[in-house]
């Protein structure tokens, strides 16, 4: 499939549609069949993508990759049920078998009607651009070579590179019982840089990256790509200088960026809309309620230009928007998607996300972060007395019932006496999400969004997002390290 | 031939006709001027349902299928997927692969499996018992299991609730050798996620079964009340003193430990120096009682696979003996770059087995006296490369080999190597649902970090 040169409705359209002779009404008569069933809502989501990644090891270039997928997914709404069934044939007869089976989840009923199409405008964040073409593949090593080689130069102790640029596109099509009629077109890319470092006998590991919604052009502005490499080379031999890190409950500071990971996991899932109607989640029935100290004004914001969590429609057609979900500590609503905003009687926040046509979808973040405060970097770490200054960090993960999260810091130091003195081992840190907002003292003037390398994990789908914050001072979080 | 016959025969229908495409492919990639060429196809379909305060929430039918072709020319490899078998499709990723491997560099250890190794019998492994379940049936059945989670006490509030799903299907494998290998899978499961509240907050927990047949699962209603019981047990959790304990890994989080090993003498791992178990072959990394095996051809097990994804023939072998490090887990690429021999493993492992000990959990508390019971682990504080561990954790306060009260909001730290080498004793309470079968695992001493 090629690249539609723009992403019009009637283009995506009879991109998608047409191989296959199917036409705007033959959507509508198999929505109609599932709507003759007790049916609130039901859509087809057309996919197409295509994908590539080549990967650097030892020097050379040893492998890439090219995969294309696509597909149409069936979905009808009753009440609190969801019925699904998909294809990886887009074609009349796989729809109708697919809507057939989807619409079981509801008895028979009064025949409902498909609104009339309307269709959605959509925001303009990226271009419909095909990252693919926008580099030869010889140029594509070359990038890659590139890094390897200047990784090496930077620092003898380097003794392992191994660098991965991957880019893509979705193209995806919506049609809607309510009306919806809406497409777009979403380019993807990201370089990795990973290093290993020896010194005596002692091996540490950095990495850097990044990404966003436009082609591989970007890496090559502004150096970006080098930039990794030498940011992956300077975190691997911090490392190498690491001691213990403490354990035990301590101020902690966090930095800007990838941090805001801390937001991801101990607030963002909590107030995804369908854990709070299920009344499963730390933060149900909290909406009015203080959940952070005053310093904190959290959002969740899909509307950011060439973002990688960024979406000019969600995964049902709904623009993306920018939701407040905490002001200035207080708890002021939920992330949601269409079949939980309905039940909770409230309007989507354009956050209903899947990972493909064959996923059914749910209330999903996508760039979250925290608004700047007064205070400069340098001042939030100078009143510290004790405590950890965690730079850089891996993944996390949350339990939304009880709330407690976690998140591993791969770089991290020392705080004494209000100055940064040494580095220590990656540790995780562990805190309760209702609470670790609470005892932000300090939010610093230096706000800055992650490079864009997060994917977050839902009930098995995977969904690129962003993440960020500025730096923060947490009065008390518990720091796992190995020193007692 | 395991299974009921009518379905088998589909069956043996679907492989044909994957074996057909995947001829196709070998014949396209030749034709391209392919020097070798290797194919992996799967075709699957199922259905899974989720049923929450007795009502149905979701049903999905599932039906998936796809290829997967790498080529050669001579040192020089490319690989391409599509979900279409469509001439055409294959074609264009033929092609497509075929131009990815004009600017891939040489490649001195690329290449296909050797062809000595390939799996020259197939050993039907019983791994194929289908379950025509109807979503009623399924219904009924995730119903009962919620039903008594739900039921089992007052202080269960709230519900996840609980799912059943059946899958089924069928991989061929074929490389430019001659090696044409193919069978067919089930896997059948029922989970259950419930949540219990007192004026302490909310605790969750889940419980879960899964087999190759439907008639190994374990019961709804036992699933359920599991469920139940482990997320009370969990009510009222607290934090702990930062210390040094000794800690119990239970059985269902133990596995995760020796992941962790078979990770870190993984070829790609080895060969990148990315490793805590670098060059550790013939050496002590347990105390003398470990002894962890390899055994891919266990009937009807999960893990089981007559052959790896490079159609290697596996086979049952040692890791650990004695303590000792045995073998190193490497496809056919990372056992070059090495200059080893493949072990079977291009994918991963096939059932490891760590030898039980002589106690179950409760002998092992008694063993430990005082300590941490870990019942859940959080987060991915794990660096392979340095072996260096800390995690989330939830479970126990344990007293004179009692538990005390229930943990949570605390972190578990120490360095992989030492805890192995600190290994006190493994559990006969085997938990045979993963691939890794583990019984509870308990370490010497851990820094436990909380208040």
């Amino acid at each position: 499939m090629n690249i539609p040169i723009d992403s019009s409705i009637d283009n995506v359209q009879q991109l998608m549609l047409a191989p296959s002779g199917l036409e705007l009404n033959n959507l509508e008569q198999v929505l109609s069949s599932i709507m003759c069933h007790d049916v609130d809502y039901a859509d087809l989501y057309f996919q197409a993508s295509r994908f590539e990644s080549w990967t650097l090891e030892d020097g050379i270039v040893t492998d890439g990759v090219h995969s294309v997928e696509q597909g149409v997914g069936a979905r009808a709404v009753s009440g609190e049920k969801s019925g699904f069934a998909y294809s990886d044939e887009i074609a009349l007869p796989a729809l109708q078998d697919a809507a057939l089976a989807a619409r079981a989840i509801a008895r028979q009923g009064q025949d409902k009607r498909v609104q009339t199409w309307s269709r959605t405008e959509g925001h303009s964040l990226y271009l419909p651009t095909d990252p693919l073409a926008s580099l030869g593949d010889r140029a594509k090593i070359d990038l890659l070579e590139l890094l390897d080689r200047e990784a090496r130069k930077l620092d003898p102790r380097v003794k392992q590179v191994t660098a991965s640029l991957a880019g893509g596109y979705d193209v995806v099509l919506l049609a809607a019982t309510d009306g919806t009629h809406a497409a777009d077109v979403r380019p993807l890319v990201r370089l990795n840089v990973s290093v290993i470092v020896e010194q005596d006998g002692r091996r540490e590991q950095g990495s850097s990256g990044g990404g966003c919604r436009r082609d591989y052009q970007y890496f090559i502005d502004e150096e970006r790509g080098l930039g990794y490499a030498k940011e992956a080379v300077r975190q691997a031999l911090v490392n190498l200088e690491a001691e213990e890190a403490p354990a035990g409950t301590m101020q902690v500071v966090l930095g800007s960026g990838w941090p805001g990971v801390l937001l991801h996991e101990a607030i963002g899932h909590g107030l995804e809309g369908d854990f709070n109607r299920k009344g499963t989640s730390a933060f149900s029935g909290r909406v009015g309620e203080r959940v952070g100290s005053d310093l904190c004004t959290v959002v969740d914001d899909g509307t950011l230009a060439h973002r990688r969590g960024s979406l000019n429609i969600d995964d049902e057609g709904m623009p993306s928007e920018n939701t407040v979900l905490i002001e200035k500590g207080v708890l002021k609503g939920y992330m949601q998607d269409k079949l939980n905003a309905r039940l909770m009687g409230v309007a989507s926040t354009g956050n209903g996300r899947r990972e493909s046509y064959a996923h059914l979808p749910m209330p999903r973040m996508t760039n979250t972060y925290m608004l700047p405060g007064q205070h400069a970097p340098e001042e939030i770490i100078a009143s510290v007395d004790n405590g950890l200054y965690a730079v850089n960090f891996g993944g996390g993960q949350v339990d939304i019932t009880s709330g407690k999260f976690v998140f591993s810091a791969s770089e991290a130091y020392m705080i004494e006496n209000g100055k940064v003195t040494y580095p220590v081992k990656g540790a995780t840190l562990i805190g309760n999400g209702p609470d670790v907002l609470q005892r932000v003292t300090m939010v610093g003037d230096d706000l800055a969004l992650d490079a864009g390398v997060g994917t977050c994990g839902k009930e098995g789908q995977s969904v690129p997002v962003g993440v960020g914050q500025p730096t923060l001072l947490i009065d008390g979080l518990t720091v796992g390290g190995t020193s007692v | 031939m395991s299974g009921d016959i009518a379905k088998a025969r589909d069956i043996l229908k679907d492989q044909a006709s994957l074996e057909s495409v995947a001829a196709q492919v070998l014949q396209l990639a030749k034709a391209q001027g392919a020097t070798a060429a290797e194919a992996a196809l799967s075709e699957e379909s199922g259905l899974s349902i989720n049923v929450r305060l007795g009502e149905v929430e979701t049903i999905e039918f599932n039906k998936d299928k796809g290829i997967g072709v790498t080529v050669y020319f001579d040192k020089r490899k490319g690989t391409a997927s599509t979900a279409d078998f469509s001439t055409s499709a294959l074609e264009d990723a033929v092609r497509a692969a075929c131009s990815i491997a004009k600017f891939t560099a040489e490649d001195p250890y690329a290449g296909l499996a050797d062809a000595d190794r390939m799996a020259t019998e197939i050993p039907d492994l019983d791994l194929y018992y289908p379950w025509d379940v109807s979503p009623e049936t399924a219904i009924e059945l995730a119903k009962e299991c919620e039903d008594a989670a739900r039921s089992f006490d007052p202080q269960i509030s709230n519900s996840e609730g609980a799912s059943l799903s059946s899958h089924e299907g069928t991989r061929v494998y074929a490389n430019s050798h001659g090696f044409m290998g193919g069978y067919s899978t089930s896997r059948h499961s029922m989970s259950c996620s419930v949540i219990a509240e007192d004026e302490n907050g909310m605790q969750r927990d889940y419980w879960y079964s899964v087999a190759r047949d439907r008639r190994d699962l374990e019961a709804a209603a036992e699933i359920g009340k599991k469920t139940a019981a482990r997320t009370l047990q969990r009510l009222g959790g607290r934090r702990i003193d930062t210390c040094k304990v000794p800690v119990l890994f239970a059985a269902d989080v133990a596995g995760s430990l020796v992941s962790h090993m078979i990770s870190a003498i993984r070829g790609g791992n080895l060969y990148r120096k990315s490793s805590f178990l670098l060059d550790k072959l013939g050496e002590q990394i347990f105390p003398e009682f470990v002894h962890i095996h390899e055994r891919p051809h266990m009937k009807k097990v999960l893990g089981s696979a007559p052959y790896d994804s490079e159609g290697v023939a596996t086979y049952a072998r040692d890791l650990v003996r004695d303590g000792v490090l045995q073998g190193y887990v490497l496809d056919s690429y990372s056992a070059r770059k090495l200059g080893m021999a493949s072990t079977g493993n291009s994918g991963g492992v096939h059932n490891v087995l760590i030898e039980p000990g002589a106690h179950d959990q409760q002998g092992l508390l008694r063993e430990m006296g005082t300590g941490l019971l870990v019942t859940e682990l959080l987060g991915m504080g794990v660096n392979t490369v340095t072996g260096d561990y800390s995690r989330g954790a939830a479970g126990f306060w344990v007293e004179n080999g009692e538990l005390a009260y229930p943990v949570d909001e605390i972190t578990i730290a120490s360095n992989l190597s030492d805890m192995f080498m600190q290994l006190q004793a493994v559990g006969n309470d085997v938990d045979h649902r993963g691939n890794i079968k583990c019984g509870s695992l308990l370490i010497d001493a851990m820094t436990v970090a909380g208040t």
